[in-house]
């Protein structure tokens, strides 16, 4: 009888997805974007890849093994993020600076704080943003085609013109993995098709950008310009595959739609306001900063629980 | 052990003030831009702190206890005055680099700190090798951070450069945030490095005074320092005229002071509950 009547506490309906499931879908996902990236900029760009995601897998293992923790190398989540990583990275860049960010993405930023799960920032862009201090000449050192060139929202940010389709397609100077517009979308569309990120964080952001540039840059509603600030940065990949990190972004429905809120008035503010063309690994990770916060003031009310009216405080001197 | 040793190797290891007690983090974090900083800061630290702690220590019976913070901080003034000219006439180039930190080193936490919790109830001699303590262990501190970042940061120690790290330089360890990892870092080192020793059967004893207490919520650090009983002679006699007003109340001092005070006044309310358990363990005595 007793082998007949299973008795387990919950959960009972279980899933097939766990991390690496998830984390194999992310990677899938970046692949177009990372092989027109490889394509794009020569077998440097593959290099880099690779060297960021050995240094990421290895630097985990090596943390866990020194620490006597359970070794988590299998969920595949360092991998993502060498793979982020290496996408945010100019291909020029050189192999120990990729390593350099590669260790503190993973050691600092991710294991130091619990691991996956327990980062409050994306280890990725935490690595990004290092870099983007200690190595400021490397990592805004963008060629093309062997030619040193300005990134798109460079050239926008000082009056020039650019070619749209170039920035669809992706032919133009940047990082590895941010140049194609249309490839960053094709993977964001499989991850959405998975089931793996919903529409709202990307949403709320790139409307609240829009809505930014509108208002505030000066421009007006000129689509050319707002389509060339879309596609011409980091803001879609951001978009897509950074600000959607379960870890670090808002679980509540109305929390989302204010982290979008965030994400895009903060690149805003710092694309155009801001002396750097490009402003969205510090939005993303400052929005990260904020997530605690966010998921505070909106958590939704129970089914049949009636908010409670702020009583007045009654202070202790009266 | 000496205590003369013993309060040095206090300073030094036990309660090192930047790796351990967590004081003076501003100067910490701001002028370890370097080895040379890092050294030139802590050493003129120490000098100061010596010098007021054996002035504290001297007054120490002369000093009413109701003014004594503003008579602590004329004392560290005048020295770290002395120091800030000396300084500026005789290494110019590292009075420039440190800036404004030398004249803050008044408001510095570790020499108000000491002067508080240690020269103002010890004898000179016993103050001077507090001070040396203290000092030497900020000095190792501030010149460790500096080193590390120095290192790391610009590929050199003590301006002497490093050929191998020509081209290796990450200049966040320059910056502001570099400070923090490496403080971090550090802190973390030295507290495995006293697990370590813990669990070989050297067990430190823990950190004495308020300073290791959660001082957050406590809004009398200052009077925090088994104070209690002084202050209660010091405090004039009430005017009978006054009577009237709220005599200040001294309990709440006892209360901070866990010594033995405390637990009489806990022992003479009678209300503690642990008494009830007291009577079953007498009965149950009795019975067997």
């Amino acid at each position: 009888m007793s082998d007949l009547l299973h008795v387990s506490s919950s959960p009972h309906v279980r899933a097939k997805d766990d991390t690496s499931r998830i984390m194999l879908y992310v990677i899938i996902a970046l692949l177009p974007t990372s092989l027109f990236g490889i394509f794009n900029f020569g077998p440097r760009a593959l290099l880099l890849i690779l060297v960021c995601i050995f240094t990421c897998v290895i630097s985990e293992f090596l943390f866990e093994k020194i620490t006597k923790r359970k070794v988590t190398v299998k969920d595949l989540s360092a991998v993502v993020t060498g793979l982020l990583l290496a996408l945010n990275l100019p291909h020029t860049l050189p192999i120990w600076q990729a390593v350099v960010g590669s260790v503190f993405a993973i050691v600092v930023v991710k294991m130091l704080f619990g691991g996956l799960g327990q980062n409050f920032m994306n280890p990725a862009l935490g690595g990004r943003v290092f870099m983007l201090v200690s190595f400021a000449a490397t990592m805004t050192n963008f060629e093309f085609d062997g030619v040193a060139s300005a990134t798109p929202l460079a050239m926008i940010k000082s009056g020039e013109s650019v070619n749209t389709l170039d920035l669809l397609i992706g032919r133009t100077g940047g990082t590895i993995g941010e140049t194609s517009t249309l490839f960053v979308l094709i993977g964001a569309i499989i991850l959405i098709l998975l089931g793996v990120i919903d529409l709202t964080i990307p949403g709320a952001y790139i409307v609240s950008f829009v809505v930014f540039l509108v208002l505030f840059s000066g421009h007006g509603f000129d689509s050319n310009y707002i389509v060339a600030q879309l596609c011409g940065g980091g803001l879609m990949l951001g978009a897509f595959f950074m600000a959607t990190d379960y870890v670090t972004s808002p679980i509540t429905p109305m929390g989302k739609v204010l982290f979008g809120i965030c994400l895009g008035v903060l690149t805003g503010l710092y694309r155009i306001f801001g002396n750097s063309a490009e402003g969205v690994s510090y939005a993303i990770i400052f929005s990260n900063l904020l997530v605690p916060l966010i998921e505070k003031i909106t958590i939704p009310r129970a089914f049949g629980i009636v908010r409670q009216k702020k009583t007045k405080e009654v202070k202790a001197n009266e | 052990m000496n205590k003369y040793i013993e309060r040095i190797y206090n300073g030094v290891w036990k309660e090192n003030p930047t790796f351990v007690l967590m004081l003076g983090m501003c100067p910490t974090l701001a002028v370890t831009t370097s080895a040379i900083n890092g050294i030139g800061m802590g050493l003129s630290t120490t000098v100061v702190l010596i010098l007021s702690n054996m002035m504290i220590s001297a007054l120490r019976n002369i000093i009413p206890d109701r003014v004594r913070m503003p008579a602590f901080i004329v004392v560290v003034a005048s020295f770290v005055t002395m120091v800030d000219f000396l300084m500026q006439g005789f290494v110019p180039s590292l009075y420039d680099s440190l800036g404004i930190y030398i004249p803050l080193i008044v408001v510095n936490c570790i020499i108000l700190g000491r002067a508080e919790s240690y020269a103002s109830k010890n004898p000179i001699v016993e103050s001077m090798f507090d001070g040396i303590g203290m000092g030497l262990g900020f000095t190792i501190g501030l010149t460790l951070i500096g080193s590390v970042r120095e290192i790391l940061g610009n590929g050199s120690i003590f301006d002497v450069n490093i050929a191998v790290l020509n081209d290796y330089h990450i200049t966040l360890f320059g910056l502001a945030p570099g400070a923090f990892f490496v403080l971090s870092i550090l802190v973390a080192l030295m507290n495995i490095v006293r697990k370590k020793m813990e669990e070989k059967g050297k067990p430190l004893p823990p950190v004495q005074g308020c300073l290791a207490g959660d001082c957050r919520t406590c809004t009398l650090s200052s009077g925090c320092t088994g104070k209690a009983t002084i202050t209660k002679e010091v405090l004039p006699p009430v005017n009978p005229k006054d009577v009237a007003k709220p005599v200040p109340d001294t309990r709440i001092e006892v209360e901070h002071t866990s010594n033995t005070l405390n637990t009489i006044d806990v022992e003479k309310s009678g209300s503690d509950s642990s008494y009830a358990d007291d009577d079953i363990v007498e009965k149950g005595k009795e019975e067997s």
